[in-house]
């Protein structure tokens, strides 16, 4: 559907985007995910024809930038990061622009269309307001309208979720959800979760490289590897506690750590094979009187591989 | 070309939304109505002339400030990734905003078009001149929104097109009047660049294709360049 190679942009002498090489399969959910500054809205101004590349290519279905960037961009529906719209129309004159520059001239056709995305994206109650006066998540609903006109197959969304409440978080991502059981999206975000719940292929970027380009699953796996199991004891002193764990088998590596509480005692207990050990533990633990406090996977896999990829290189 | 009259359209009725159509026309009004208005009794002729001579001067300050937010604007609030993501391309962009300021240009000729009305009724008017006036009128409205359109493409700050935009008007319709500083080789292009000369023939009621093609080729010159402002900023 969509293949980028070796895509460069400078601005001047600062490298924003080096050599990126992506595809994306027709009906994939693609996360852009990277810190702040690490290229991701550029890249996807680059896709959508916003800003021409310093180098590489982009082709959309079989179509070559910057030869059919006209057609191209009639494929791709786009909502730049915080939906810039024009403040002094209302949202139906709005909608009514952008139909009839996306070529869609006949108003019976628009009505049409406006009330599908009118139920998709919850605008029927502001269809005669000004967009000046719009909240944030308001705006960026409209803007969704704005680039699901043409009924795409292609979504491009910057950043869809930044600066909105949770609420309208969990809104703007069923919609995409729902969107994306039909349609390829390629969308960037720097909320871990949003990518995780969302996305079937993660790519990571950071100062302006790929540094991962998984499916989502598979990087979870990844970051499984590195889990830890959290243990915190009621009862023994630390050399106790330390020494009776140490003795179990397999042998674990047990790391201790501060304790949120005083008389308690806290661990990190890795296994070898990345096996999930929480039941051994709480099997040896029975033989004694210690009380279990917490015995907890830490689940945060994404969060740390994203870590790890991010700050090696900052 | 139908998404050339869709921005078009927009961007017109984006004068009309704002209040900077009502200050721009009202203003507009009030100082060629005054500077006309002024002199005209004394003089006791039944013509315009003086009001078009006024134009070209009046016009390089008005003009800058109705094309100053077409680009600098959309550059400023970001709608202009959301406008050049869409399937239009950049010449439909610039045309049709340059319509758009042409055609504003034109609505703030409409209500001169009381003057003559009433001059036909105090006098004997030859309308010939009147005509031609407003014809070179709409010209030079047109080759001064296309430089006014520039300015506003080479920048992010309205303020800054304006004032651009100004000083391209300005340098247009003044140097015929310096042309005693010029050295003598020149003295004849610099008359044929200056806006005033080509302007004035207009009023005195002549249909010169020099002048025609003068005015066309400014609004070439500078949609053109418009057109690689664009193309370099991205």
């Amino acid at each position: 559907m969509i293949d980028v190679q070796d895509l460069t942009k400078y601005y001047n002498d600062f490298c924003a985007v080096d050599h990126i090489s992506l595809s994306v399969q027709p009906g994939e959910i693609l996360g852009l995910l990277g810190p702040n500054g690490a290229g991701k809205t550029t890249t996807l101004r680059m896709l959508t024809g916003y800003f021409k590349p310093t180098s590489g290519r982009i082709s959309v279905k079989n179509l070559d930038m910057p030869k059919d960037t006209l057609r191209i961009k009639s494929l791709i529906g786009y909502l730049p990061e915080s939906a810039p719209l024009y403040h002094n129309m209302l949202v139906y004159d709005y909608l009514v622009y952008v139909a009839r520059i996306k070529g869609i001239a006949d108003p019976d056709k628009q009505m049409e269309r406006f009330k599908t995305l009118a139920d998709l994206c919850g605008l029927s109650s502001i269809m005669d307001k000004p967009i000046a006066t719009l909240s944030k998540g308001l705006k960026q609903r409209v803007g969704l309208a704005h680039a699901m006109m043409t009924d795409p197959e292609i979504l491009v969304l910057d950043e869809p979720t930044s600066g909105l409440d949770p609420n309208q978080i969990a809104e703007i991502r069923t919609i995409i959800r729902q969107i994306g059981k039909e349609k390829t999206i390629v969308f960037s975000t720097h909320i871990l979760s949003e990518a995780e719940a969302t996305c079937d292929r993660i790519v990571i970027i950071n100062n302006g490289r790929i540094v991962a380009d998984d499916t989502t699953a598979n990087l979870k796996h990844k970051g499984m590897q590195n889990s830890f199991v959290r243990l915190t004891l009621k009862g023994p002193d630390r050399k106790t506690a330390h020494d009776f764990l140490t003795s179990m088998d397999p042998v674990l590596d047990i790391r201790t750590a501060e304790p949120n509480q005083e008389g308690l005692v806290c661990f990190e207990i890795r296994s070898p094979d990345s096996r999930d050990v929480r039941s051994d533990i709480y099997l040896k633990i029975k033989q004694t009187d210690w009380i279990i406090l917490e015995l907890a996977r830490e689940t945060q896999a994404l969060e740390k591989i994203f870590q790890q990829l991010t700050r090696q290189e900052a | 070309m139908s998404q050339i009259k869709t921005i078009a359209v927009k961007e017109f009725k984006d004068y009309f939304i704002s209040p900077i159509a009502y200050i721009v026309i009202a203003l507009f009004l009030i100082v060629t109505g005054w500077f006309f208005f002024s002199t005209f009794f004394i003089f006791g002729r039944a013509d315009m002339r003086d009001f078009f001579s006024l134009l070209p001067i009046v016009f390089s300050f008005f003009i800058p400030a109705v094309t100053m937010r077409l680009f600098a604007e959309e550059r400023n609030v970001g709608s202009y990734e959301t406008l050049l993501t869409m399937p239009v391309s950049f010449t439909d962009i610039a045309l049709g905003k340059f319509f758009a300021a042409t055609l504003f240009a034109g609505a703030m000729l409409v209500p001169t078009l009381a003057y003559p009305v009433f001059i036909s009724f105090i006098g004997d008017m030859d309308p010939g001149p009147v005509a031609g006036g407003y014809l070179g009128a709409l010209f030079l409205a047109a080759a001064y929104c296309a430089m006014g359109l520039f300015a506003s493409a080479l920048t992010r700050n309205q303020i800054i097109a304006f004032i651009l935009g100004c000083a391209l008007c300005f340098t247009l319709t003044i140097i015929n009047r310096m042309l005693f500083f010029m050295p003598p080789q020149i003295v004849s292009v610099i008359e044929y660049i200056g806006a005033s000369s080509h302007f004035t023939n207009f009023s005195k009621g002549i249909l010169d294709s020099r002048d025609i093609i003068y005015f066309i080729s400014l609004v070439c010159i500078f949609m053109f360049s418009t057109y690689i402002v664009m193309q370099e900023k991205n």
